[in-house]
């Protein structure tokens, strides 16, 4: 399926009710990755390929993604973050068969992307593995040495997406704990770096989809709680909840865009 | 132990579908091991959180999954990638730790294991194996071969006094039988403690020796339960502190079973009392876990 804006927005739409009605936060995080969920998901994986969310907080747009796909409902959705859901905070560890890995501590999804791609490798296989994780998440130590194995066993059918969004639990991640430019320092690994604009959908594909014969990783630029008037680019995002005028400017806006 | 391992490891290369990754560790040891498994046989290096992680996603896959490192650098590096990554999936990785307990001596305490296993039963599904004796090996390698979640092996060095024969394994052994105080030892430490064993007048002690834990699993056998109701005087030997330890364990098995004790005594890893570095023996010494020690303390107990 080819996606429209249109088919965005409405996933976004409900995103947003979906932790507005449940008084959530973290949604920055959710609407930066988002489009690029989308993507992968309805037009890039195939039903062999596997996808890792190693940035654990944007659960609610995997959750949502997967209710586009028709894999979680509607009424479930309602059970976000309250008692007796299987859709917690960050990806659970059992219950949903399309989520194999609970995340949420920065820092694992990589290396589990990396198992599961050398599996693969190893049995000969034509499966792609793909893991989306946060810009701050690569000041884990962990994760760059999930890179280094990566790279030293040249796991070219593993795509890393980097959501650089620049912003972090308590400030930028220049002021925090800089690695800017990002690029500048992964491209001293043996990686096929890509860049795009991580809310273009066209580039997303044109970017993302095409195989290399080394480990490809895609710096994603996006922005933090894409889309919300007054919330997008704001510190406020990473962890508050949206206020109800956000809301509704933001369900305003994303009507007048479909 | 490790050469046993690797005996144990190579024969059971022949599945296709096991892999082996170690931490940059088992040179002059698992030579034989690298060769029979080829690219199935993965060194991460020094990288021992990826290692645990990606031992997961390999698990997940259907891969057979065995990790290696020192102990330390097993379990308490990767404590949460065993914990989230492994555990938390219930997943069939088993982490082969070697050098338990003071078992790298004078490398220092940063290579000693004082409290692995009771970290790792502190993890849901972890099942622990604790081989006692060279010979334990192989079938501790086919017993965590078998299961289906997560595994801690913790291993040592054969501590047989010369001429004694290792029994049958089992999860618990009577190594010997005695009218005498009950002394429960976890692992290796179990063979020097049998070439220390006094002679209480007429009172021999019984000796028993664990390797699989936690109790819920591996339960004490009733001969055992039926021998301390009658004799009431137990000395637990295990060479980790005693949180979490065999020792804890088994005063809850106590309480829960309603078996009450006239005498009770508890040696364990005291970490670094003199404050000084040596060899296993130099360790256990300081701990009160050597020979004489362990003979003072059986006696102290039968009194």
């Amino acid at each position: 399926m080819r996606l429209s804006t249109a088919d965005i927005n409405i996933a976004k739409r409900q995103l947003l009710t979906m932790h507005y009605r449940s008084r959530v936060g973290h949604l920055g995080g959710n609407l930066s990755a988002l489009d690029a969920m989308m993507v992968l998901h309805h037009e890039l994986m195939g039903a062999r390929d596997r996808f890792i969310l190693s940035k654990g907080h944007s659960a609610g747009a995997y959750y949502v993604t997967l209710w586009s796909l028709g894999l979680i409902s509607e009424l479930e959705l309602t059970t976000f973050h309250k008692d007796d859901t299987r859709l917690s905070g960050h990806p659970p560890a059992q219950g949903i068969p399309q989520i194999l890995f609970s995340t949420g501590s920065l820092g694992h999804g990589l290396s589990l992307a990396a198992g599961l791609a050398l599996a693969a490798q190893l049995r000969g296989g034509q499966q792609r593995i793909f893991c989306l994780t946060s810009d701050g998440e690569w000041q884990e130590g962990s994760t760059l040495e999930a890179l280094v194995f990566v790279c030293h066993h040249g796991l070219s059918n593993l795509t890393i997406l980097v959501d650089h969004n620049g912003l972090q639990g308590f400030g930028s991640t220049a002021e925090v704990a800089t690695m800017d430019p990002l690029s500048d320092k992964l491209s001293g690994f043996d990686v096929d770096l890509r860049r795009c604009d991580g809310h273009d959908l066209q580039a997303l594909r044109d970017t993302v989809a095409p195989l290399s014969n080394r480990p490809v990783v895609v710096i994603m630029d996006t922005r933090k709680g894409h889309g919300v008037p007054d919330f997008e680019g704001r510190m406020e995002s990473h962890y508050l909840p949206l206020t109800e005028s956000q809301y509704q400017a933001a369900m305003a806006r994303l009507s007048e865009d479909s | 132990m490790r050469t046993e391992l690797c005996t144990a490891l190579v024969a059971r290369s022949k599945l296709p579908e096991m892999v082996f990754l170690t931490g940059d560790l088992g040179f002059m040891a698992l030579e034989p091991l690298r060769d029979s498994l080829g690219n199935r046989f993965i060194n991460c290096g020094v990288a021992e959180q990826n290692m645990v992680t990606v031992a997961a996603g390999l698990a997940k896959a259907g891969f057979d999954v065995w990790v290696y490192s020192i102990a330390p650098f097993c379990y308490a590096r990767a404590f949460e990638q065993i914990r989230n990554d492994v555990c938390l999936h219930g997943l069939p990785v088993r982490l082969l730790g070697n050098g338990g307990g003071y078992g790298y001596g004078v490398m220092g305490p940063t290579h000693h294991a004082l409290e692995d296993y009771g970290v790792m039963l502190t993890l849901p599904g972890m099942q622990v194996y604790v081989p006692a004796f060279d010979e334990d090996v192989a079938n501790v390698v086919a017993r965590s071969g078998a299961s289906n979640g997560p595994c801690y092996i913790r291993l040592g060095r054969g501590e047989l006094p010369p001429q004694v024969e290792a029994p049958t394994y089992a999860p618990w052994r009577r190594l010997a039988a005695g009218d005498g105080p009950v002394v429960i030892v976890a692992g290796p430490l179990a063979g020097s403690t049998l070439g220390a064993l006094p002679t209480v007048g007429a009172c021999q002690p019984e000796l028993w020796v664990v390797t699989e834990l936690p109790f819920g699993r591996s339960p004490p056998p009733d001969e055992l339960a039926e021998r301390i109701a009658r004799c009431g005087r137990v000395c637990v030997i295990e060479e980790h502190v005693a949180h979490g330890g065999v020792g804890a364990m088994l005063s809850q098995w106590l309480l829960e079973t309603g078996l009450r004790l006239l005498r009770y005594n508890h040696l364990c890893a005291r970490g670094y009392p003199s404050q000084r570095y040596g060899s296993q023996a130099y360790h256990r010494k300081d701990s009160g876990l050597d020979p004489d020690s362990i003979r003072y303390a059986i006696l102290k107990i039968a009194q």
